[in-house]
C-alpha cells in the first residue's frame, strides 16, 4: 500500500511540475504577489500632504508652523489663503488635513489664555486621519511644553516614553511578509489540490485510477500529500526570500515554523480536496478556490485584526486555519514566539486538519459515483 | 450585383442581429448557475465581509498596565486609562506577568508605571517616565495604541494640572474635526471602496468566463460562420453583462446604505454614471482576457490573478496609495479600480465633488477605450 | 459533369507551434449539386479543411474559392452562401429548441412570412415539432444533431458544410440524417459531409480522402473501390480458431490486409492470382465485393505490423470454466432516469464480448458498473467471481482498462506513464523493470521514452495506452471505445494485439458505437435506451435482418430493425 501511495504522490508531483504552465503558475504569481503586496499593503502614514491656514500674524503661530515643516511625516505642506479654501482642499482630496490657526492664536498664548488649533480632517480616510492627528498632537504637545518652558512655567516632568517592540521602525513589509508566507502557501496548496481531481476527471484518467488496485483511501492520501509538500515548499521559499532577500528578521525556532507550516497546509489540503471532489471541471475548481479564499483571508486577521470585528463574528474565526498560522508566523518571525504559544495555536489547526481530511475522504468516496 | 446587395443587406440586419444576440445572452444569464454565483452570491458574501468582517476601528484595545507604583498619582493615571472607553485594561503588578500576553496577542501593548514614578515626579531634575510599549508586529494597531495612550496621558496631565497648585492648562488646544465621518467608522470607506472590487468581479471575471465559454463550446465558431459582425458579437455579448453589472451595483449600494448605514451624500445619478464608466472599463479588460485565453479555466485564472487581486491591493480602497513605494504608485495609475474607488468614497461620504469626479472619470474612459481598441484590433472573424 | 462550386488550390495550413502542417498541398474541387464526402481519421485535417472552406481559417498557402468568392477576401460572401454545422453542433445548451432556431433565423436574416414557413418546414423535417420548448441540453444526441442541422439550414444555403454530423448517434437517426441530406440535394443544395466512418464515404457522389493532412484520393468512391476489385476475398466456413488463422494468414506477403468479419475472415491481397495459404485450416476462400475501407488500406500500403509481439510475450491466462464476466440484472438509476435497466449476460473465458449502441444508450454505464466504477442500484456485477466494487486491490490487479481517448497523463513522459501504471498494479522492482522493458520492446517505444505523452503521434499514444493497460498481464481487459476515430491502420494494429491476447485466453469486454468494430467480437449485446435488445454473434444478429430484399444485411441493418421493433413496442 505504501508503495502505491508513493507512486501516486510521485506522479502528482510530476504532473504539476512537468507542465510548464503549471510550474510557472506556482512560482511566478506568488513571487510577484510577495513583492508587490509586501510593499503595497501598508497602512503606514508618510509623505502625506497637508494644508496649513495661518490667519495669525504673530510669532508664536509662525513658530508652530515651522514645527510642521520640521516633521518628516508631513512632506508636503500647502498654504491656504482663506477659510473658503478649506472645503475644496479637503473635498478634492488635495490633502488629508488642514491645520487652521485663527487670528487670536499668538495673542491668546501671550495672554495666558488657551489657544486653539483646529484640525480639519478627511473622514474618508479615517485610518490615516487618526494617525495624522496623533502625529500632530505630538508636535503640538512639544510646542506647548517648549512654550511653557519659555514663559518660565515649571515643566511637568512626567513624560510618556514610547517604545515599539519586535518591529521598532514599524516596517510594514516585515508584517506583510510574515503574513504572506501563510497566505501564499495556502494559495498554492489550494491551487494544487483543487485542480488535482478536477483535472483528472476532465482528462479521463480518474477512471483509470479507480479501476486499478488503488483504494479510495490511497488515492486520497496520494492527492493530499503532494498538496502538502508543494504548499510547504512554497511557504519555505517565501520565507527564504523574505529573510535572505528582503531582510525580514526571523527570531523564532525554525523547527517550530516547519512543524506549524506542515500542520497548516495539511488542513488546507483537506479543504482543497473537498472542493476538488465537488467540482467537475477545472474552471469550477478555480471558482471554488476563490470563493473559499476570500472569506478565509479577510476573516483571518490578515489585513485587519480580528479584535476589530464585531464580537458575534469573532467566534467564526476559530475554524479558519489561517487565523492560527498568522499568529504563529508573525510570532516566529518577529517575536521569538515561545513554544508553548506556538503549540497553543497548532493544536486547533491539527484538529481542523483531521476534520477536513476525513471529511474530504468521506465525501470523496461518495462522489466517486 | 450580389456584392452591393449583400453589403446593404448586412447593414440592414444589424439591429435585428443585435437584438437576437442580447436575447440569447439574457436567457443564458438567467439559466446558468455560475453566472448567478458570480453576480449575486459572491457580491453578497463580499459585502457581508466588508460590512462586518473587515474593520480598522479599534474600539476595544486590549492593553496591559503594569502598575508598579501604587501611589495616588499612579492610581489616578491608572484611572484615566481604565476610564477610557477605548481600552480594555488588564492591570498587573509585575512586568513579567504581562509579557506572555503580549507574545500571544492577548494584549497589543502595555504601559509601565515604574515603582519610582511618584517619587521622581517631585524631584526637579529628573523625568518621571511612563513607558508605553506597543507590539510592532501589528503595526497599525501599534500606531493607534500609542496615540490612544498619548491621549489618556494628556487627559491625566490636564487633570493633574487642574488639581495642582498652579492651575494651568496646556497652552495649546488641538481640536480635530473629522469631516464626513464624525463617528470615525472605517466601515464606510471600506464598504464604498469594496463596491469597486465587487464590480471588478462581474466586469472582469464574469465576462472573461462567458466569452471563453463560447470559444470552448464551439458556439463562437458557429456564430462566426454567419454574417454577424465582430462588433455586433462583442456588443451583443457584453451589453447584457453591463446591465447585469449595473443591477448588481445598485443592489449592493442599496444594501450598503440600508443595512450598513453607509450614507449616500452624492447624487444617485452621478453614482450611476461613474459606475457605468467603470464597468465599461472592467468589461474591456475581461473581454481582452477571454480573447487571449480561449478556455474557461485559464481565463478565470488570469482574471483573478491579473484583474481581481491587483484591484484589491492597489486600488487604494484599503491601503493608502500615497504610502506605497513610488514604483508601485506608478502601477496604480493604470488601474481603473483606483479611480473608481476615489469616486465612490467621495460620492458616498462627501457628495458631488465635480472636480474630483471628472478628474477620475477621464482616465477610466481612456483605459477602457484602450482595452477595447486592443481587443478590436486583435479580434478577427476567424479562428486563427 | 457538374459545375464547380468550390475550388481548392495548393492549399496548405500550418498552425503556429505545430510540428507538421495540418494540411499539405491540397488540390480538389467540389462540384455543385452533389454530396461530397470528406473522409479521414481523427486528426487528418478534415475539420481544418472545412473551417478553411467556411472562411474561418486563413490558408498558409494556396486559395479556396466558393462560387468564385475567395474565402479570405470575400469572407462575408462566403458566410452568406454557406451553412455550417460545427462538431459540437453550435447549439446553445441553455436555450430551448425554438430559441436556438430563432437566434439563427435572426442572424441569417430570415424574417416575416418566410421565417414562419421555414420554421414549420424545418421542425417537421427534423421531427422536432413536439420539442420546441425543451432546452437544448436535454435533447438526445440524435435530436441535437438534427437541431444543429436545422439551424444550419435556416436560410437555404448554396453550400452546406457538415463537420462529422453523424458521430455517435443511433443508426436510425443516422439514416434519417442521410435522408434529410438527400432531400436537400434535390432542392439544389451542395453538401460537404465530413466523417471518419468509411462506409459513409461510399454513399457520397465524390470523396476527398485525407490522411495526415495529405490528399490521398479525390473522385468517385466507386472508382477507388474498383481499384481493389478482384483482390478482396472472404474465408468462410472456417473450422477452428479464426483468430489463429488470421494471425497465420497475415504473415504472408501477399496479404496486405486481413480482418475478422463475424465468423469469417476478410482479406485483401496484393495480387489476385496468387493463392492464399491456409496452413491446413479448413476453410473456403471466395471472392467478395470490395468495400471502401479495403481501398483505403490499399492506398495506405497495407498493414505493417503483422504479428503481435505483445501477445507472443503474454502468458496464458489461467484456464477456467467459470464465466469470467457476469452481469446479473444490473440496473442503474440516476434519480428518475434509468440509465441501465436489468442488464444480464455472461462472458466465458477467451471471448471478445462487445457492447454496441449509440451514445447515451447506456453502454458506458453498464461498462462502469462491471469495472466497479459505479454502484448498481440493483443487481450484481462480477469479474472472476468477485464484485469489483467491493473487491480488494488484489482482485483488481487482474483487470486491465483502457479508456476512451487513451487516458494517459499527458504531461508525463512515456517512461513516467509506464512507471506509474506498473507501480499501481503492484509490479515491483525486478518484475516491474522487466515488464516495462518488455513493453518498450514490443511497441518500439524506445525513441519516445522521454517525450511528453501529449506530444506523441496518435498511433504511439494508442500503443502506450495499450502498454499501460496490459503491462501487468491482466486476464480480463475492458476497452471503452478504444479505436473511435483512429485511422484503419492503427485500428488494425490494435486489434492484432487484442486478437493475439485473446488467443492466449484473455477475456475482452469492448464498447463501441462503430458497427464495423462489432464484427471483431465473438458476441455482441445491442444496447438501446438502457436495455439489452438482443445478444448474439454478429452473424446470428445479421440473420435477424435477413430478408429476400436484403440477402446480405449489415449489422447496422439489424440494429435498425431491432430498434424499430423496440420503439414500436415501447413508445417513449
Amino acid at each position: 500500500m505504501i508503495n502505491r501511495i508513493l507512486i501516486l504522490i510521485w506522479k502528482e508531483l510530476l504532473a504539476v511540475l512537468r507542465d510548464r504552465r503549471s510550474r510557472i503558475s506556482i512560482i511566478l504569481p506568488p513571487i510577484i504577489q510577495l513583492f508587490i503586496f509586501a510593499f503595497a499593503a501598508t497602512l503606514d502614514v508618510k509623505d502625506v500632504p497637508i494644508g496649513i491656514l495661518n490667519r495669525d500674524n504673530g510669532e508664536q503661530a509662525f513658530e508652530l508652523v515651522q514645527r510642521f515643516h520640521g516633521a518628516p511625516v508631513f512632506s508636503h505642506i500647502i498654504y491656504l489663503k482663506g477659510v473658503e479654501e478649506i472645503a475644496p482642499f479637503i473635498d478634492n482630496q488635495k490633502g488629508v488635513m488642514v491645520v487652521s490657526i485663527d487670528e487670536q492664536f499668538s495673542r491668546n498664548l501671550d495672554a495666558g489664555k488657551p489657544a486653539n488649533v483646529q484640525l480639519i480632517l478627511d473622514g474618508r480616510k479615517s485610518n490615516t486621519a487618526q494617525i495624522v492627528v496623533g502625529y500632530t498632537s505630538r508636535i503640538v504637545d512639544q510646542f506647548s511644553a517648549d512654550f511653557d518652558a519659555k514663559v518660565g512655567f515649571e515643566p511637568e516632568n512626567a513624560a510618556l516614553i514610547s517604545r515599539i517592540w519586535f518591529n521598532p521602525n514599524i516596517l510594514y513589509y516585515w508584517y506583510n511578509i510574515s503574513s504572506l508566507v501563510a497566505t501564499l502557501s495556502m494559495l498554492t496548496c489550494l491551487v494544487v489540490t483543487t485542480q488535482s481531481v478536477a483535472r483528472e476527471r476532465e482528462l479521463g484518467t480518474f477512471d483509470q485510477l479507480l479501476v486499478s488496485p488503488l483504494v479510495p483511501f490511497e488515492i486520497l492520501i496520494g492527492k493530499i500529500v503532494p498538496g502538502i509538500l508543494i504548499g510547504a515548499a512554497e511557504g519555505t521559499l517565501m520565507m527564504t526570500i523574505g529573510t535572505l532577500v528582503l531582510g525580514v528578521p526571523f527570531t523564532g525556532s525554525l523547527l517550530l515554523f516547519f512543524l506549524s507550516l506542515f500542520v497548516f497546509v495539511s488542513a488546507i489540503s483537506g479543504i482543497g480536496l473537498f472542493i476538488s471532489a465537488l467540482s467537475s471541471t477545472q474552471q469550477q475548481a478555480m471558482l471554488g478556490t476563490f470563493i473559499f479564499m476570500m472569506p478565509s483571508v479577510l476573516l483571518s486577521g490578515f489585513a485587519t485584526p480580528i479584535e476589530n470585528m464585531p464580537t458575534w463574528l469573532q467566534p467564526l474565526t476559530y475554524v479558519i486555519p489561517m487565523r492560527y498560522m498568522l499568529i504563529i508566523s508573525k510570532g516566529l518571525f518577529l517575536k521569538a514566539l515561545p513554544a508553548s504559544i506556538v503549540f497553543h495555536n497548532i493544536w486547533p489547526m491539527a484538529v481542523i486538519a483531521c476534520f477536513t481530511i476525513t471529511g474530504a475522504g468521506a465525501f470523496f468516496k461518495r462522489r466517486l459515483q | 450585383m450580389m456584392q452591393k446587395t449583400l453589403a446593404e443587406e448586412i447593414r440592414e440586419g444589424r439591429w435585428r442581429r443585435l437584438k437576437a444576440l442580447w436575447t440569447k445572452e439574457s436567457y443564458q444569464i438567467v439559466r446558468d448557475p455560475s453566472t448567478i454565483l458570480i453576480s449575486v452570491v459572491l457580491p453578497l458574501i463580499l459585502l457581508f465581509l466588508y460590512g462586518y468582517g473587515v474593520s480598522l476601528d479599534l474600539d476595544h484595545l486590549r492593553i496591559g498596565l503594569v502598575l508598579e507604583d501604587t501611589a495616588p498619582d499612579a492610581q489616578r493615571f491608572a484611572k484615566s486609562m481604565t476610564d477610557d472607553p477605548y481600552f480594555d485594561v488588564k492591570i498587573v503588578r509585575d512586568r513579567r506577568e504581562i509579557i506572555p500576553d503580549l507574545m500571544s496577542g492577548a494584549v497589543r501593548g502595555f504601559v509601565v508605571v515604574p515603582s519610582y514614578f511618584s517619587a521622581f515626579r517631585y524631584r526637579p531634575d529628573v523625568i518621571a517616565p511612563i513607558q508605553v510599549i506597543a507590539d510592532g508586529s501589528e503595526p497599525n494597531t501599534a500606531n493607534f495604541l500609542q496615540n490612544y495612550v498619548l491621549g489618556a496621558f494628556n487627559n491625566w496631565l490636564i487633570q493633574e494640572r487642574l488639581q495642582g497648585d498652579v492651575k494651568r492648562l496646556p497652552p495649546v488646544n488641538v481640536q480635530p474635526r473629522f469631516w464626513y465621518n464624525e463617528q470615525l467608522e472605517s466601515r464606510f470607506f471600506l464598504l464604498s471602496g469594496s463596491l469597486a472590487i465587487i464590480m471588478t468581479l462581474i466586469g472582469t471575471l464574469l465576462t472573461a468566463l462567458v466569452v471563453a465559454r463560447e470559444w470552448e463550446r464551439g458556439t463562437m465558431e458557429a456564430m462566426m460562420s454567419t454574417n454577424v459582425g465582430i462588433v455586433e458579437l462583442v456588443i451583443g455579448k457584453i451589453l447584457p453583462y453591463f446591465l447585469l453589472g449595473m443591477v448588481s451595483m445598485t443592489i449592493c449600494a442599496v444594501i450598503s446604505v440600508l443595512v450598513f448605514g453607509l450614507p449616500l451624500r452624492g447624487s444617485f445619478l452621478l453614482l450611476g454614471l461613474v459606475s457605468a464608466v467603470f464597468l465599461f472599463c472592467a468589461l474591456g479588460i475581461g473581454l481582452m482576457i477571454s480573447t487571449l485565453a480561449k478556455n474557461q479555466a485559464l481565463a478565470s485564472q488570469i482574471a483573478i490573478t491579473a484583474g481581481f487581486l491587483p484591484a484589491y491591493i492597489l486600488s487604494g480602497f484599503l491601503f493608502e496609495i500615497a504610502s506605497m513605494p513610488v514604483w508601485i504608485q506608478c502601477l496604480t495609475y493604470v488601474m481603473p479600480a483606483k479611480y473608481f474607488v476615489q469616486c465612490l468614497q467621495t460620492l458616498f461620504m462627501v457628495g458631488n465633488i465635480w472636480g474630483l469626479i471628472l478628474f477620475n472619470l477621464l482616465p477610466m474612459l481612456g483605459i477602457g477605450a484602450i482595452f477595447f481598441l486592443i481587443t478590436a484590433y486583435k479580434t478577427v472573424k476567424r479562428l486563427d | 459533369m457538374n459545375e464547380v462550386l468550390v475550388n481548392i488550390q495548393n492549399l496548405s495550413k500550418l498552425f503556429p507551434k505545430a510540428q507538421t502542417p495540418a494540411l499539405q498541398d491540397i488540390n480538389a474541387t467540389i462540384p455543385k449539386g452533389e454530396i461530397v464526402g470528406l473522409v479521414g481519421p481523427d486528426g487528418s485535417g478534415k475539420t481544418t479543411l472545412i473551417r478553411l472552406i467556411a472562411g474561418l481559417l486563413k490558408p498558409t498557402a494556396g486559395t479556396i474559392t466558393v462560387e468564385g468568392y475567395d474565402t479570405i477576401k470575400d469572407a462575408e460572401n462566403i458566410h452568406y452562401l454557406t451553412g455550417y454545422m460545427p462538431q459540437k453542433f453550435g447549439l446553445y445548451e441553455d436555450l430551448t429548441v425554438m430559441q436556438n432556431l430563432n437566434l439563427y433565423a435572426d442572424l441569417r436574416g430570415v424574417v416575416g412570412e418566410e421565417r414562419k414557413a421555414t420554421m414549420e418546414r424545418l421542425l417537421k423535417f427534423t421531427g422536432l415539432e413536439p420539442f420546441t420548448e425543451r432546452l437544448a441540453k436535454n435533447l438526445s444526441g440524435g435530436m441535437k444533431q438534427k437541431l444543429g442541422l436545422a439551424c444550419a439550414l435556416i436560410k437555404k444555403p448554396t453550400l452546406l458544410l457538415l463537420d462529422e454530423p453523424s458521430v455517435g448517434v443511433d443508426p436510425i437517426s443516422r439514416r434519417e440524417l442521410w435522408k434529410m441530406v438527400h432531400e436537400l440535394l434535390e432542392q439544389g443544395v451542395s453538401i460537404v459531409w465530413s466523417t471518419a466512418y468509411l462506409d459513409e464515404a461510399e454513399r457520397c457522389h465524390t470523396v476527398i480522402l485525407i490522411n495526415e493532412g495529405k490528399l490521398l484520393y479525390h473522385g468517385n468512391p466507386k472508382t477507388l473501390t474498383d481499384r481493389v476489385a478482384g483482390r478482396v476475398f472472404k474465408v468462410t466456413h472456417i473450422e477452428g480458431s479464426r483468430r489463429q488463422l488470421l494471425a497465420y494468414v497475415l504473415q504472408q506477403k501477399n496479404v496486405i490486409d486481413g480482418t475478422i468479419q463475424a465468423q469469417d475472415l476478410r482479406l485483401v491481397l496484393k495480387e489476385a492470382t496468387l493463392p492464399v495459404d491456409l496452413n491446413g485450416f479448413k476453410g473456403t476462400v471466395e471472392p467478395t465485393p470490395p468495400r471502401f475501407e479495403d481501398a483505403f488500406l490499399d492506398i495506405l500500403g497495407g498493414i505493417p505490423e503483422r504479428e503481435s509481439e505483445l501477445a507472443k510475450m503474454a502468458p496464458r491466462a489461467p484456464e477456467t470454466t467459470e464465466k469470467v464476466v457476469v452481469a446479473d440484472n444490473l440496473t442503474k438509476k440516476f434519480g428518475a432516469f434509468t440509465a441501465a435497466d436489468h442488464i444480464s449476460f455472461e462472458v466465458p473465458r477467451g471471448e471478445i464480448f462487445g457492447l454496441l449502441g449509440p451514445n447515451g444508450a447506456g453502454k458506458s454505464t453498464i461498462f462502469k458498473m462491471l469495472c466497479g466504477l459505479l454502484t448498481p442500484t440493483e443487481g450484481r456485477a462480477a469479474v472472476n467471481g468477485v464484485d469489483l466494487q467491493k473487491a480488494p486491490g488484489v482482485a483488481r490487479s487482474h483487470i486491465g482498462y483502457m479508456a476512451q481517448k487513451f487516458s494517459l497523463y499527458g504531461t508525463l513522459s512515456s517512461k513516467q506513464n509506464l512507471d506509474f501504471f506498473s507501480g499501481i498494479y503492484n509490479l515491483k522492482n525486478g518484475p516491474r523493470e522487466a515488464a516495462i522493458k518488455e513493453m518498450v520492446e514490443v511497441f518500439s517505444l524506445q525513441p519516445y521514452l522521454n517525450m511528453t505523452s501529449d506530444s506523441l503521434p496518435l498511433g504511439f499514444k494508442q500503443r502506450l495506452a495499450l502498454a499501460c493497460s496490459t503491462m501487468h498481464h491482466p486476464e480480463v481487459l475492458f476497452l471503452d471505445e478504444p479505436t473511435s476515430g483512429v485511422d484503419p491502420l492503427t485500428r488494425r494494429e490494435f486489434w492484432t494485439h487484442i486478437n493475439g491476447l485473446v488467443e492466449k485466453g484473455v477475456t475482452v469486454m469492448v464498447t463501441t458505437h462503430f458497427m464495423d468494430e462489432a464484427e471483431y467480437c465473438d458476441r455482441i449485446a445491442l444496447i438501446y435506451r438502457g436495455r439489452v435488445i438482443h445478444i448474439g454473434t454478429p452473424d446470428g444478429l445479421k440473420e435477424i435482418a435477413k430478408s429476400p430484399e436484403h440477402p446480405n444485411p449489415t449489422l447496422e441493418d439489424t440494429f435498425v430493425k431491432l430498434i424499430e421493433e423496440y420503439d414500436a413496442k415501447n413508445p417513449s
